[in-house]
């Protein structure tokens, strides 16, 4: 348990180590100032715009970045869409794939361009290379980095007075893939070699197994995809296994940095807002909400994990030897810390089955996807979702002091309050109908494994997770049907789009602003008071949405596991 | 509670009348929180009565119950909204009774014409004698007058009423009690100051202001949240092989949507409007009211506001060879029959710094020499003695015309005391100069603790003043403002006024002169004293009927109740559903997941009892937090996070705690009744 501990501890310091610089280089890149790669990078840069026509000097109001943002996704989509429909006539398969069902298709094309990477196949026997790097690949770079851009967009729209531009979307996401993703991937992928993953061509590998069975072992450019997989807490796996998978996951090293990775580049963006904003006590004071839910969360899931099953214990089986789930090269700690950080950001990349964690175990993931994603969160979706949660808390609470509730000296009025409301109903209302319509439909309830409460949390796990943009599965649910693939490709879109709309709007109408000075009036958003609030705000209006829920699935499996009944 | 709320049973019941009244689901929509909560009870009624007809009664009783308590719930923020707008109906009566037919003067030509008040127009002209009632609002053209405005103001003390100036303006419905005026009319009929103060207490033309919006829209969403949260459990309860009865989930649907600030939220707008005008001051909008509580500036006029507005003596300084004692003496006998306030506050320093007693002036055989214009002094013979005392120039030509000349010190001293930013007065027996006088433009008492106070809120004074920087940083300084604007002239208030707004600041100012009007307007919360121009009262949007320049100090705190009480409300509401799930949530589960009794924490005795218990509780905090809601949370000075630690404590987790005990005693009372 020490060791456990030791681990957990040692996992944050080394991310508070990493995050603080990398935060103040991602406000560097994206205010314009001179950065270590400007000379390899620039260039390229210039480049690109040349070639597709853009003017890196012309901002974008909102509607205009918006626009594009909407552009920019309906093209990537077609693009996905028809290499899946197609790839079995494309060069790069010496597996010779056949072509992607079209409902699948769609479902995993929404899945790539909105960070989500729900995968209702298994990489390794559905995807050729070709459909794996050009699209998947590249747009988990791209769907990473426009999350970045809505961040920034809308720490902007807090920064900038009475203006109406927001900057360049294009540039936005060409900077953050090229100066920010692209570095940080390489860099990581060469440790993911270095580790044991493989990055090759090849056909896969037949061999013959010791009780003389055969076995195909997949093979393929699996690190390249490893490391923006989590940098842009994408969650794609390259094999159906995902992290659990030695190729992609292969050392007890590799299993801390990929953990650490997910939350990487979210825990900078609060750097990144400390310094944008000028006062770096307001990126300290959400980066310790963060924390602070991070940790009580992962403690429930270790110590739900560690207690396990009492079925189980009876048998003698219990304390760290309760593998039931786990990885068994990662251990107890290794397999929840990764579990915590995967659904805490919205990366969805796994190394165990929440399935056959114990109930609590796994609705601890769920809730973490459920409350918004904004525990550090996606890339730059974590972000500007807590910060959704902060407008709502500096609302509700700033009245209490008797002025006209501000943040950052902008005042928050019922323009912001309408969008900020959008953001957290459209998410919410889509993980509760759309379980709902799974669970009393027959096209929902025979893809589940299980029956009673079990069965209830596996559909409504799928329904937060593509919502939440996470992607991880809780596993049990045979979600490549037409149901599901075309109802959950629906939630996702509205996860993705139904929050960053609202954003831009938010930020437009932020910039447009005075900024109102800091007086002794003015309620302060740093602080452990606001720290505190934050979280109390978070757990109150996310959680009580979901309670009714969770009471029938998880809590309900709980309490009946403990009576000895099973599911 | 009614004491302190100014209500009587007359208000009480006009109040529960107006519940009913207000049931009229063309006014409920307006409110969205407390509509659904309409629906809910139509709904559950509807239940009730089918199985009334079908003769189910076993569940028809526990429907019926609830739709009671819905009926109730609604009932009761209609009485809260009733009971806020009763309280400025009151007073609007009271306003309406001035407002008799009375019979003007008007002036045409050279005729006077007696025609109705309530046909004159604006520009016409109307003699106004004593005993009369000023038909309408209107500018004095001509004449002085002394005018009672305790109609309007309810201060019964006669205020000066005078052609040019500042004090030009008159209102309809007051009283001429003495001499004449003339009177141009500035208001059509139905548009007076009286009529837009009716209107105003009566709420008849009450909008939503700016944050009610955006709360409002914060409360909507919550309710749709709510709405699928509850809409959603019937498939997963099915799923888990129950079903749920559609009055329960309605029962669930409104303990959690927000309807305790739902319910109240009118009322406390309308009460904050209230209060204002309890404090006679009249806003011409909600809009204005949450602004004060907004700002961050205040610019302040020096004269009357922070000074007296008069110069007093604070110091004798003798002349070389002269006893200070000497000095006050004469300063004294000087002064004796000086009926001016300089005059009088020498006597007063002289008894309070040497105890030289009123003198008999007749006894003494002494004559008083009153200040004119062409010595420029004032003072007293008594037999051979003169004693002069005047401005140094003055005093300077009354000796050298006797052959004598003002010592070096004298004229020093003078020039300290001017830089200073006080007024010399220098005293002179016969050719013997004695010394100087110090006067000084005195601080209102208790004004600097005001500005403390201010500066608590997070308020920054700004004193504005036509005298010298000098002057007015000496008195700026002593006052404890912040700031000043010396030698200001219309432009500059208002340059300063929006060098301010640029720093993103709200600014708010008080003015009456005509050349205050555009200040006033260009300010976010412009206070225009009654005693003021029409100019001035238009250009405001609020109206100090005390005219009193301090009085917006009060006017900011009831801006900052308002919002608080909001906050307050609303964080309380959103706690409560903690509770009211660990009293729902297992009772309606409980048949399909026996183990999740253990969630009832509370111990509730039956499913039916907890359902009903937190209904009823969430209809009687309501009725509990009308007079918080009326009355407004406290507000002290003493920091954004002090108050926000406060209220955090009391609203927030107190609405966390409170419901859990409340359901409970509610259950343990539903027992007792065997209503379980």
């Amino acid at each position: 348990m020490l060791k456990d501990m030791i681990l957990f501890l040692l996992f944050f310091l080394v991310l508070f180590l990493l995050a603080r610089p990398l935060g103040k280089y991602i406000s560097k890149v994206f205010t314009g100032e001179k950065t270590c790669f400007d000379k390899i990078m620039r260039p390229i840069e210039k480049i690109i715009y040349k070639l597709v026509g853009i003017d890196e000097n012309q901002e974008m109001t909102w509607r205009q970045y918006a626009a594009a943002v909407i552009w920019f996704h309906v093209f990537s989509f077609l693009a996905i869409f028809l290499t899946e429909l197609f790839q079995g006539n494309l060069p790069l398969n010496p597996a010779n794939e056949g072509n992607v069902s079209w409902d699948l298709a769609l479902n995993t094309a929404v899945s790539f361009i909105t960070n989500t990477n729900w995968q209702a196949y298994s990489g390794e026997s559905t995807m050729s290379y070709f459909t794996q790097m050009t699209e998947l690949a590249v747009h988990n770079f791209l769907s990473a980095a426009t999350g970045i851009s809505i961040a920034i967009v809308l720490i902007r729209g807090l920064t900038r007075k009475t203006t109406k531009l927001l900057g360049n979307y294009w540039v936005d996401m060409v900077r953050g893939t090229l100066w920010v993703l692209l570095p940080l991937s390489i860099i990581l992928s060469l440790i993911f070699v270095e580790q044991g993953s493989i990055q090759n061509f090849a056909s896969y590998v037949s061999a013959a197994t010791i009780e003389g069975g055969t076995q195909t072992i997949a093979m393929g450019p699996v690190a390249s995809q490893e490391a923006i997989k989590l940098l842009g807490t994408n969650g794609g796996g390259f094999f159906g296994a995902n992290s659990a998978h030695p190729f992609e996951n292969p050392t007890a090293l590799a299993n801390f940095l990929q953990a650490l990775a997910i939350f990487l580049i979210p825990a900078s963006l609060l750097f990144t807002l400390g310094r944008m904003v000028k006062d770096k006590k307001q990126g300290h004071a959400i980066l310790a909400a963060m924390t602070i839910l991070f940790v009580l969360f992962l403690g429930i899931i270790y110590v739900s994990e560690y207690y396990g099953n009492p079925n189980v214990a009876a048998l003698g089986i219990n304390g760290s030897n309760v593998m039931e789930g786990k990885e068994l090269r990662f251990g107890l700690s290794g397999t929840t810390l990764f579990s915590a950080v995967t659904t805490a950001a919205s990366c969805g990349a796994v190394n165990a089955m929440f399935d056959s964690f114990t109930p609590i175990g796994g609705m601890i993931p769920m809730l973490q996807i459920m409350l918004g994603e904004i525990i550090f969160g996606g890339v730059g979706s974590g972000l500007y979702g807590m910060l959704v949660y902060v407008l709502l808390s500096v609302f509700i609470v700033g009245l209490m002091v008797g002025r006209t509730p501000e943040y950052l000296g902008k005042k928050i009025e019922s323009h912001e309050m309408k969008m900020v409301m959008l953001a957290v109903l459209i998410p919410a209302i889509c993980i509760l109908f759309g379980s709902a319509v799974a669970a009393s439909t027959d096209a929902g309830m025979s893809a589940t494994n299980n029956n009673g409460p079990h069965g209830l949390t596996e559909m409504l796990y799928a329904y937060a997770s593509c919502t939440g943009n996470n992607g991880s599965a809780f596993g049990g649910l045979n979600a490549n049907s037409t149901f599901y693939n075309i109802t959950l490709a629906a939630a996702m879109l509205l996860g993705r789009f139904g929050v960053i709309l609202p954003i831009l709007a938010i930020a437009g109408s932020l910039a447009k602003k005075k900024i109102s000075p800091v007086g002794a009036g003015t309620f302060q958003t740093h602080g452990l008071l606001f720290i505190v609030l934050l979280c109390a705000v978070v757990l109150i209006v996310g959680a009580l949405t979901f309670l009714p829920a969770l009471a029938l699935g998880p809590i309900a499996e709980h309490l009946l596991m403990l009576q000895g009944q099973l599911y | 509670m009614t004491d302190s709320l100014n209500l009587n049973k007359e208000m009480l019941f006009t109040a529960v009348k107006q519940a009913f009244v207000k049931l009229d689901p063309r006014v409920q929509v307006k409110n969205p929180v407390m509509f659904i909560v309409m629906v809910g009870a139509v709904i559950t009624t509807v239940f009730f009565i089918r199985e009334l007809v079908s003769g189910a009664m076993q569940e028809g009783w526990f429907e019926l119950q609830i739709a009671l308590w819905l009926w109730f719930t609604v009932l009761f923020a209609n009485f809260a909204e009733a009971l806020a707008e009763g309280r400025g109906k009151a007073q609007a009566q009271a306003l309406r009774k001035t407002r008799t037919n009375t019979f003007a003067k008007k002036i045409i030509g050279n005729d006077r014409e007696k025609v109705l008040a309530s046909s004159l127009r604006k520009g016409d002209i109307v003699f106004v004698e004593p005993g009369d009632i000023i038909p309408s609002d209107g500018e004095i053209i001509e004449g002085a007058a002394s005018v009672d405005e305790s109609a309007i103001t309810g201060e019964s003390a006669p205020v000066i009423r005078e052609a040019g100036g500042d004090k030009t303006s008159v209102t309809g419905g007051t009283k001429l009690l003495s001499d004449w005026l003339k009177i141009r009319i500035t208001a059509n009929q139905g548009e007076t100051f009286l009529d837009h103060m009716i209107s105003l207490v009566e709420g008849a033309k009450r909008q939503k202001t700016p944050n009610e919006i955006a709360l409002t829209i914060l409360l909507v969403g919550l309710t749709i949240i709510f709405l699928v949260a509850v809409a959603t459990i019937e498939p997963f309860a099915i799923y888990s092989s129950t079903e749920i009865s559609v009055a329960v989930l309605i029962a669930l649907l409104v303990c959690l949507i927000p309807t305790t600030i739902g319910g109240l939220l009118s009322a406390i707008g309308i009460a904050g409007m209230d209060r204002l005008l309890r404090h006679n001051v009249l806003a011409m909008s909600g809009r204005a009211v949450e602004a004060a509580g907004d700002i961050d500036a205040l610019l302040l006029d020096k004269t009357g506001t922070i000074t007296l507005g008069n110069r007093m003596a604070v110091k004798f300084i003798p002349a070389p060879d002269v006893s200070t004692e000497e000095l006050a003496d004469a300063a004294q006998i000087s002064s004796l029959s000086d009926e001016t306030p300089e005059g009088r506050s020498i006597v007063v320093l002289a008894k309070q710094l040497y105890n030289i007693r009123q003198r008999n002036m007749e006894e003494l055989q002494a004559r008083f020499i009153p200040f004119s214009a062409q010595t420029r002094m004032s003072g007293v013979d008594i037999g051979n003695t003169e004693i002069r005392k005047g401005a140094m120039d003055a005093v300077r030509s009354y000796i050298e015309n006797q052959g004598a000349t003002l010592p070096d010190q004298v004229q020093t001293d003078c020039e300290q005391i001017a830089q200073d930013g006080g007024t010399p007065l220098v005293v002179a027996e016969k050719n013997r100069v004695l010394g100087t006088i110090y006067l000084k433009d005195v601080v209102k008492g208790g004004i600097k603790e005001r500005f403390n106070e201010l500066r608590r809120m997070g308020i920054k004074t700004v004193m504005i003043t036509g005298d010298n920087p000098l002057t007015a940083a000496t008195i700026a300084a002593e006052a404890g403002v912040d700031d000043f604007l010396a030698e200001a002239t219309p432009e500059t208030k208002l340059n300063l006024i929006r060098d301010y707004q640029d720093k993103g600041m709200l600014v708010a100012m008080t003015g009456d002169g005509t050349n205050d009007a555009p200040a006033l307007a260009q300010a976010d919360v412009g206070v225009a004293m009654n005693s003021g121009t029409q100019a001035a009262k238009e250009a405001g949007n609020m109206v100090d009927l005390d005219s009193n320049p301090t009085k917006l100090i009060e006017v900011v705190e009831i801006g900052k109740q308002l919002l608080m009480t909001r906050g307050s409300l609303t964080t309380f509401s959103i706690a409560n559903d903690v509770a009211k799930y660990f009293a729902i949530l297992p009772a309606i589960f409980v048949t399909a997941y026996p183990p999740l009794a253990i969630l009832n924490i509370m111990n509730l005795s039956t499913p039916k009892s907890a359902i009903l218990s937190a209904v009823i509780f969430n209809a009687l905090i309501i009725i509990a937090l009308i007079p918080l809601a009326l009355r407004g949370v406290k507000y002290k000075p003493l920091g954004a996070n002090i108050i926000l630690r406060k209220n955090l404590l009391i609203y927030g987790l107190g609405g966390i705690i409170i419901p859990f005990i409340g359901i409970k005693i509610i259950d343990m009372i539903l027992v007792l009744l065997r209503l379980n």
